[in-house]
């Protein structure tokens, strides 16, 4: 019998997750997991219910990320009220919804990095969690610790006024989208007291990657050598290769940088993709069809996105993409840190999109909506911050749901999560027989890089935190520990 | 000290769509009404589905804030407590507590509200709008409470 090592990194009220890594009597690492608990229940809870009340009732599902899905629900109703799936929207709807898009992205991943990344870069994989976090990166780097917080707010100011609110948005509806921007919101965002407008957004969103490229230059192994996930990539492709987080076709490559799936319509996605259920885990495991369940997992997420793309139509970002590509030899880069990398450089592309909308005379005025023939299934796919988010509906004569599937970024990125879980299990627990500090952090931020959403809905006080057990032989060797 | 009355912000947050866990929107939505029908100054109302780090700038300009949240802690209908600075933060960091939200506003925004953790007992959190009974009648509770904090608190100079 060998040790079982256990981490709980967080039980709320559904969603959950916990590792566990299992040794042998040498002390080798025979197997690692990573068990999320996904909530499942939430397909259910919409049959019945109007399909137009669906992009506000998605909102419910997840605190986090509820923009995202609020618009792949919309994107899915606009096939259903007739307006073709994707393209068909007035020049005002499809330009404020993106709009309320690049909002999200900007804001969630300066969050992801300002809060979590840089100080893990700052201080270091195996530095003390009290440390690694945004006010010690205040007493270390004032100025770019509030700038993480100032593009937060940006961002999260992008949203409610394209959204219309911060909780439970109405701005898509099936079809279109409810309002114009207004003047005040536009001028604004345009001009409006520094920090908060957007010509000084563009300039943080290159300072944080001149911060990025000054670490990885010092810090070589941290950037290139903590961890390897060689996958699968996949992603939303705009129809001419370039890098689109709100709409395209589905384009996957394989390790090597080969097209394995060639820019199909995703309103076919169950022609590409299914997902295995697994006997130890509550998450579903996608996977390619064509390659089959052990060989067509993928990863999807900001390194997926740039790895698929062909170019960036801003120019900054453009800039950096060919940096990035040219620094991995045209190759896709399997290299987990470099998701940091990936993800700044989709901070500057929606700053500088954000910036070319709020210039557009459509957010202002023109029609909002558009309808055609009514359809009875409609798909919706968007690239949230985590990844390509699938929405699939079936409504009945009574304009009823009465189907609803999801797969979820964070499903998406299953397979990959435990493999880079386990890479890091092999690499720093081998012959150990505690959990160390720096083990645990090295989890953590294998985890982080896929910035799953653990989580879902609720947030009430009283959750757990952080918990790590070791067993050896069904006995616990080392005390739990909580953060 | 200000001569003028302090200003004052009643943040709830949770997510309504999930039964109980709308407690703290709650009782933002039923102060905010009752500050208009009062014509109470100085009283300002916000909601989220969670804190995060921005956060830590909109304290920054007030003099006392209460956050609001549904609890599934062992408290009785309700409870306040007083917020202390921590850096403490959870695994994913998709939302803070509001110890770090207080940190962080004291760090870099130089600012030094008095902060108030109020915790609303929850029961249920599944995918409804209506909150339980019993959560309801503690949420009544809380909005009498902290209706007569905010009274004490604006008549008096900060």
């Amino acid at each position: 019998m060998g040790q079982k090592i256990t981490i709980e990194p967080v039980t709320r009220v559904e969603g959950h997750g916990k590792v566990t890594i299992h040794l042998d009597n040498e002390g080798n690492v025979t197997q690692t997991r990573l068990h999320i608990v996904e909530f499942r229940g939430f397909e259910r809870f919409v049959q019945g219910r109007p399909y137009w009340e669906a992009p506000v009732l998605v909102q419910r599902l997840c605190g986090i990320c509820p923009v995202s899905h609020h618009l792949a629900a919309a994107k899915a109703l606009d096939v259903i009220v007739g307006a073709g799936t994707g393209d068909g929207l007035t020049p005002t709807g499809e330009k404020m919804r993106r709009l309320m898009h690049y909002g999200q992205i900007f804001q969630s991943h300066s969050l992801h990095f300002f809060h979590l990344a840089s100080p893990d870069l700052l201080f270091g994989i195996d530095a003390d969690p009290v440390k690694r976090n945004v006010i010690a990166l205040a007493l270390e780097n004032k100025d770019l610790a509030v700038q993480g917080v100032m593009m937060r707010k940006f961002g999260q100011e992008i949203i409610a006024a394209t959204a219309g609110k911060k909780i439970h948005g109405t701005g898509a509806i099936p079809g279109g989208i409810n309002k114009h921007l207004s003047s005040f919101d536009k001028k604004h965002f345009l001009n409006g007291e520094a920090p908060l407008n957007i010509k000084t957004m563009v300039d943080w969103s290159l300072a944080a990657l001149e911060f990025f490229h000054d670490y990885h230059e010092k810090n070589k192994a941290v950037i290139d050598e903590f961890i390897e996930i060689p996958s699968s990539y996949l992603s939303l492709i705009r129809k001419d290769g370039a890098l689109d987080l709100y709409h395209g076709v589905l384009r996957a490559k394989d390790q090597n940088g080969n097209i394995i799936l060639h820019d199909v319509d995703y309103q076919d996605y169950l022609k590409y993709i299914d997902e295995e259920v697994k006997n130890w885990s509550y998450m579903k495991f996608p996977y390619l069809k064509e390659l089959g369940k052990e060989a067509g997992w993928y990863t999807v997420g900001p390194l997926a996105r740039l790895n698929n793309a062909d170019f960036i139509d801003t120019p900054l970002a453009q800039k950096e993409f060919e940096n990035f590509k040219s620094y991995n030899n045209g190759k896709p880069s399997h290299k987990a840190m470099h998701t940091h990398w990936a993800r700044l450089i989709e901070i500057l592309h929606s700053a500088e999109k954000m910036e070319q909308l709020l210039e557009d005379p459509d957010l202002t005025e023109g029609p909002l909506t558009v309808k055609g023939k009514k359809e009875s299934e409609g798909v919706g796919v968007i690239e949230a911050p985590r990844g390509t988010l699938f929405h699939h509906y079936k409504v009945n004569d009574h304009d009823q749901i009465e189907m609803c599937n999801l797969i979820v970024s964070t499903t998406n990125n299953n397979q990959p999560m435990n493999e880079a879980v386990n890479q890091v299990a092999v690499k720093m627990m081998t012959g150990k027989e505690e959990i160390s500090e720096a083990m645990m952090n090295a989890v953590e931020v294998a985890i982080r890089a896929y910035d799953p959403c653990l989580s879902c809905a609720t947030h009430a006080l009283g959750q757990m935190p952080l918990e790590i057990s070791l067993f050896k032989k069904e006995k616990m060797i080392d005390k739990k520990r909580n953060r | 000290m200000h001569n003028s009355s302090p200003r004052i912000l009643v943040y709830g947050y949770g997510n309504p769509g999930r039964q109980d866990d709308a407690l703290g929107v709650l009782l933002a939505e039923e102060i905010n009404k009752w500050a208009q029908e009062e014509n109470l100054p100085n009283i300002d109302i916000d909601q989220n589905y969670q804190l995060n780090i921005e956060d830590a700038d909109k304290i920054a300009q007030y003099d006392i804030v209460v956050f609001a949240d549904a609890s599934m802690n062992d408290v009785n209908s309700y409870e306040m407590d007083k917020v202390v600075p921590d850096a403490k933060v959870d695994f994913s960091m998709h939302s803070v507590t509001p110890s770090f939200v207080v940190g962080l506003c004291n760090r870099i925004f130089a600012g030094k509200p008095l902060v108030y953790q109020l915790q609303i007992k929850g029961y249920k959190w599944e995918f409804m709008e209506k909150v339980t009974e019993g959560a309801r009648k503690n949420l009544n509770s809380a909005v009498s409470y902290i209706k007569n904090f905010l009274l004490k608190n604006i008549n008096y100079p900060h």
